[in-house]
C-alpha cells in the first residue's frame, strides 16, 4: 500500500468500515429504536461525503491503476452519497409506518453505495465486475425487503434473476475483451488499441464491447432490456425504488462512460448505430407505454426507462471527438437533474402511500391540490422537470443533451428526443390535472424527514436551474481525460 | 495422436453429453447430478489448461457446495418432477434460434482463427503446475489485492442478504 | 505436465472400480428374493410415514448458503498458504483484513440466531 493507494481508496474504506460497524452496532439497538441506526447511517454517509469533497480536484491512481480518483469519480460519488442520504431520510419514517423497521436496511444501503462508488472509481474490468455485484446484491435483497408481501418477493426474485443474467453478459464481454487485448486494465486496453496490432482480434473486441453494453443496458433499464423495471419498481418498497432508480442507473451509466469513453472510443464506428437505435427505442417505448399506466409507481418506472434513453442519447455522440467532452458533461448534468427530480417525485408518492400498496393509483392524487397545496405544488414542479418544461432543472438538462446530439451531427436523434418529450407531457401533466381539477380526499403523511426531502428536492429543481453554467462547469470539470 | 488430445476429446464428449442430459432430464434431481458430472469435466479442462487452482475451486465450491445448495433448493420447492409439456411454448424455438446464432459465431471465429495466427495465442505452457499455482497466488495477493478484499465484502453482503431473506424476526410469523 | 495428476486419476479410477466390483459381485452371487418389506426405504428401523419427497424447511437453505460462503473463504486460504513466506507481514495483514470482514458476518449470523435450529 502506497500513499496514493490510500488516497484513492480513503472514502471507500471509510464507508465500508462504517457499514460493517453499523451492521454490528445495530444488533444491540432494540427494535423500535432503529432511528439510531438511520442516524448513524446518515452520519457515515455525511462523513464519506466530507472526505470525498475534501479530495475534490485531486487526481490519483492506486492499486496498479485499478482504482482512480478524478473529477469524474468525485462528481459521481457525491451524487451517490447524496442519493444515499436522501434514501435514508425517506426510508426512516416509511419503514416505521409499513412495519418493516429492521436495521439491516441501512447497512445494505451503505454497502450498495460502496459498490456504486467503486464503480465510479474503477479503471479495471475486474473491479468493474466486482463493483457491479457489490452494488446489485444489496439491491436484490432490499427489493424483497417487505417479505412476506408477495409483490415485494416477486420484485426481489425478478430483479435477482435478470440482474444475474445481465451480469453474465458483462462477464462474458469482459472475457472476450481480455482475450482480444490480453489485459483487463482500461488504460492498457487503450495502449493496445493505439498500437493497432489486434488483427482479427478486433472482431472479438467488438463482440466483447457489445456484450458489456447489453449487460449494462439491463442495469440502466434501456429498451429492449427493460422488462424487469416496472414489476421491480412497483413491488419493491418505495424508498428502495427511489434509491434504485437514481443510484443503480447512475452507476450503470458511470461504468458505460468509463468503459466506452475511456477505453473504446475507437469502436464508435461499430457501436454508434447500435447506441443510436438503443437510445431511440428507449425514448419511444418508455414514453409510449407510460401513457397507459394507471399506477403511479409503474408510470414512474416507465418514465425512468425513458430517461435512460435521453442519457444514452448523450453517449451516442461520444465517438465524435468534437463533442466527446460535452457528451459526458451533459450526461452527468442530466443524471443530476434526473436524480433530484426523481427523488422528489418518489417522496411525494411515499407521502400518499398506504400499507398493502394502497394509495398508489394516479386517481388517488385527486384533490391533492386543495388538501395539501405544498405537496401538490412540489409534485407539479417534479412533473414539469421530468417533461423538460420551465422553470425547472429538467429543461436545462434536456437542452444540454439535445445540443450535444445536434452538434455531434445526430439531428434525427435530437428530433426523436423532442418528439418523445412532447408525448411524455401528456402523462406527466395528467398527474397535475388530476391533483388540481378532480375531487378527492387524499390523506398525506406529514413525516418530518419525508416532507424535508420533498421540499429540498423541489427547491433544488427550481433554484439550480438559475445557475446552469456553474453546474455545467462542474460537470465539464468531471469529464474523463 | 498425443495423450492430451485424446483426453480432451473424451472429456468434451462427456461434457456435451452431460449438458444435454441436464437440459433434457425431466427430473430435477437427475438434472442436478448431470450438472455435477459436467462440473467435473470442466474441472479437468482447467487442469489441461494449466490452472490447478481453478480446477480445485471448481470441484470444492461448484461440484461440492453449490450443487448441495441446488439439491436443497430443489427439495425445498418440492420440484423434483417437472411438469410434462412446455410451460413457455415460445421458449424452445427461440432457444434453438439463439443456439444456432451462437454456433455460427463460433464457426466464424474458428475459421478466422485458422486463417490468421495473430489472434488468441495460446498462453505460455507451464511445465510444473505447482509453479503456475505459485505464480497465480503471488499475483492474487499483490497485484489483485483490491479485488481480493472486495470479494470478502461481497461474501459478507451475501451472508447478510441470505439471513435477512430467510430468518424470521422473533415474534413474527411470516 | 498432466502426468503429475496420474496418481489422482488412478486413485479416482480405482475408487470407482471398487464400487462397481462390489455391486457386480453382489449381483452375480447374491440370492435374488425381492419382498415388499425389502423394497421399502430404510428409516432407522421404523416404518416410513408418508411420501419420501417432502418439502424441506428453508433453514437447510440458509445453512447451505452460510456453508458455501465460508467454503469460498477457505478456498482463498490455499493460495495464500503457498505464497505466505514470500509475502511476509503484508500477506498476514491482507488475510487478516479478509477474515475480519467475514468475521463481521459471522458475528452477525451468530447474534441473529442464524446458526441455531430453534
Amino acid at each position: 500500500m502506497t500513499q496514493s493507494d490510500l488516497i484513492t481508496i480513503l472514502p471507500l474504506l471509510a464507508l465500508v468500515v462504517w457499514a460493517c460497524a453499523l451492521l454490528l452496532v445495530d444488533l444491540f439497538i432494540p427494535k423500535g429504536r432503529k432511528g439510531w441506526t438511520a442516524l448513524l447511517a446518515a452520519a457515515g454517509l455525511a462523513l464519506t461525503m466530507g472526505l470525498t469533497l475534501a479530495q475534490a480536484g485531486r487526481e490519483a491512481s492506486g492499486f496498479g491503476g485499478m482504482l482512480r480518483l478524478d473529477g469524474f469519480s468525485t462528481f459521481l460519488n457525491v451524487l451517490f452519497l447524496g442519493s444515499g442520504l436522501l434514501g435514508v431520510a425517506v426510508a426512516y419514517g416509511y419503514l416505521k409506518r409499513m412495519d418493516l423497521e429492521r436495521g439491516e436496511f441501512y447497512s445494505l444501503l451503505l454497502f450498495s453505495i460502496t459498490g456504486m462508488m467503486l464503480m465510479a472509481q474503477a479503471a479495471d474490468l475486474i473491479v468493474i465486475f466486482l463493483a457491479l455485484e457489490l452494488l446489485s446484491i444489496p439491491l436484490y435483497v432490499l427489493a424483497a425487503f417487505a417479505r412476506p408481501r408477495a409483490d415485494s418477493e416477486e420484485a426481489g426474485l425478478k430483479y435477482f434473476l435478470l440482474g444475474a443474467f445481465s451480469t453474465g453478459f458483462v462477464v462474458y464481454g469482459i472475457t472476450l475483451v481480455f482475450g482480444a487485448t490480453g489485459t483487463t486494465s482500461l488504460a492498457k486496453i487503450v495502449e493496445v488499441l493505439a498500437a493497432g496490432s489486434l488483427g482479427t482480434g478486433s472482431l472479438l473486441l467488438t463482440i466483447g464491447a457489445a456484450l458489456i453494453l447489453v449487460g449494462f443496458s439491463f442495469k440502466v433499464a434501456a429498451v429492449p432490456f427493460h422488462m424487469w423495471t416496472p414489476d421491480v419498481y412497483q413491488g419493491a418498497p418505495t424508498p428502495v425504488t427511489a434509491f434504485m432508480s437514481v443510484g443503480a442507473k447512475a452507476a450503470g451509466f458511470a461504468a458505460l462512460m468509463r468503459i466506452f469513453v475511456m477505453a473504446f472510443p475507437s469502436l464508435s464506428a461499430d457501436l454508434t448505430p447500435v447506441l443510436w437505435a438503443l437510445a431511440a427505442l428507449t425514448m419511444f417505448i418508455g414514453n409510449i407505454i407510460a401513457i397507459s399506466q394507471t399506477n403511479i409507481k409503474r408510470m414512474l418506472a416507465y418514465s425512468s426507462i425513458a430517461h435512460a434513453g435521453y442519457i444514452l442519447m448523450a453517449l451516442v455522440a461520444y465517438g465524435n471527438p468534437a463533442v466527446a467532452a460535452d457528451s459526458v458533461a451533459s450526461a452527468l448534468f442530466y443524471l443530476v437533474a434526473y436524480a433530484v427530480t426523481s427523488f422528489g417525485a418518489w417522496s411525494v408518492v411515499m407521502s400518499l402511500e398506504k400499507p398493502d400498496a394502497k394509495g398508489l393509483e394516479i386517481n388517488d392524487f385527486a384533490g391533492l391540490g386543495r388538501r395539501n397545496p405544498l405537496l401538490a405544488a412540489a409534485m407539479t414542479i417534479f412533473m414539469l422537470s421530468f417533461t423538460g418544461m420551465p422553470p425547472t432543472l429538467g429543461l436545462v438538462g434536456k437542452f444540454f443533451l439535445f445540443r450535444t446530439a445536434i452538434e455531434g451531427g445526430f439531428i434525427g436523434l435530437a428530433i426523436i428526443g423532442v418528439l418523445t418529450s412532447l408525448i411524455s407531457a401528456y402523462y406527466y401533466l395528467r398527474v397535475v390535472v388530476t391533483m388540481y381539477m378532480r375531487e378527492g380526499e387524499p390523506q398525506a403523511e406529514g413525516e418530518y424527514w419525508l416532507t424535508f426531502t420533498t421540499v429540498v428536492t423541489a427547491l433544488a429543481t427550481v433554484v439550480l436551474q438559475f445557475l446552469p453554467a456553474a453546474l455545467f462547469a462542474l460537470a465539464a470539470g468531471a469529464v474523463l481525460k | 495422436m498425443d495423450l492430451t488430445l485424446i483426453l480432451f476429446i473424451i472429456l468434451a464428449v462427456t461434457a456435451i453429453a452431460t449438458a444435454l442430459g441436464l437440459l433434457i432430464s425431466r427430473n430435477a434431481v437427475y438434472a442436478a447430478l448431470f450438472l455435477v458430472m459436467n462440473f467435473a469435466c470442466v474441472a479437468i479442462f482447467y487442469l489441461l489448461l494449466g490452472a490447478p487452482f481453478i480446477a480445485m475451486a471448481q470441484v470444492t465450491v461448484y461440484a461440492g457446495a453449490i450443487m448441495v445448495l441446488f439439491l436443497f433448493v430443489i427439495m425445498l420447492l418440492g420440484a423434483e418432477k417437472l411438469p410434462k409439456g412446455d410451460v413457455l411454448p415460445v421458449q424452445r424455438p427461440l432457444a434453438i434460434g439463439a443456439a444456432v446464432i451462437l454456433l455460427a459465431e463460433a464457426v466464424i471465429l474458428l475459421v478466422q482463427r485458422f486463417q490468421s495466427t495473430a489472434m488468441l495465442q495460446a498462453p505460455g505452457t507451464v511445465e510444473n503446475s505447482m509453479d503456475s499455482l505459485r505464480e497465480m497466488s503471488g499475483l492474487l495477493f499483490t497485484e489483485y489485492l483490491l479485488p481480493f478484499e472486495v470479494t470478502s465484502i461481497l461474501l459478507l453482503v451475501a451472508m447478510v442478504g441470505a439471513i435477512v431473506l430467510t430468518k424470521q424476526e422473533k415474534g413474527t410469523r411470516g | 505436465m498432466l502426468l503429475e495428476y496420474a496418481a489422482i486419476a488412478a486413485f479416482i479410477f480405482v475408487t470407482i472400480l471398487v464400487g462397481f466390483i462390489a455391486i457386480i459381485l453382489g449381483m452375480l452371487f447374491g440370492p435374488k428374493k425381492s419382498t415388499d418389506v425389502k423394497a421399502m426405504p430404510y428409516e432407522s428401523g421404523m416404518n416410513p410415514i408418508g411420501p419420501g419427497t417432502r418439502r424441506m424447511p428453508v433453514r437447510f437453505y440458509l445453512i447451505a448458503v452460510l456453508f458455501i460462503l465460508f467454503d469460498i473463504e477457505t478456498v482463498f486460504l490455499l493460495p495464500w498458504a503457498i505464497v505466505f513466506r514470500k509475502l511476509g507481514v503484508f500477506g498476514l495483514v491482507e488475510m487478516a483484513v479478509f477474515i475480519a470482514i467475514l468475521l463481521v458476518g459471522y458475528i452477525y449470523a451468530w447474534k441473529k440466531g442464524a446458526l441455531e435450529w430453534d
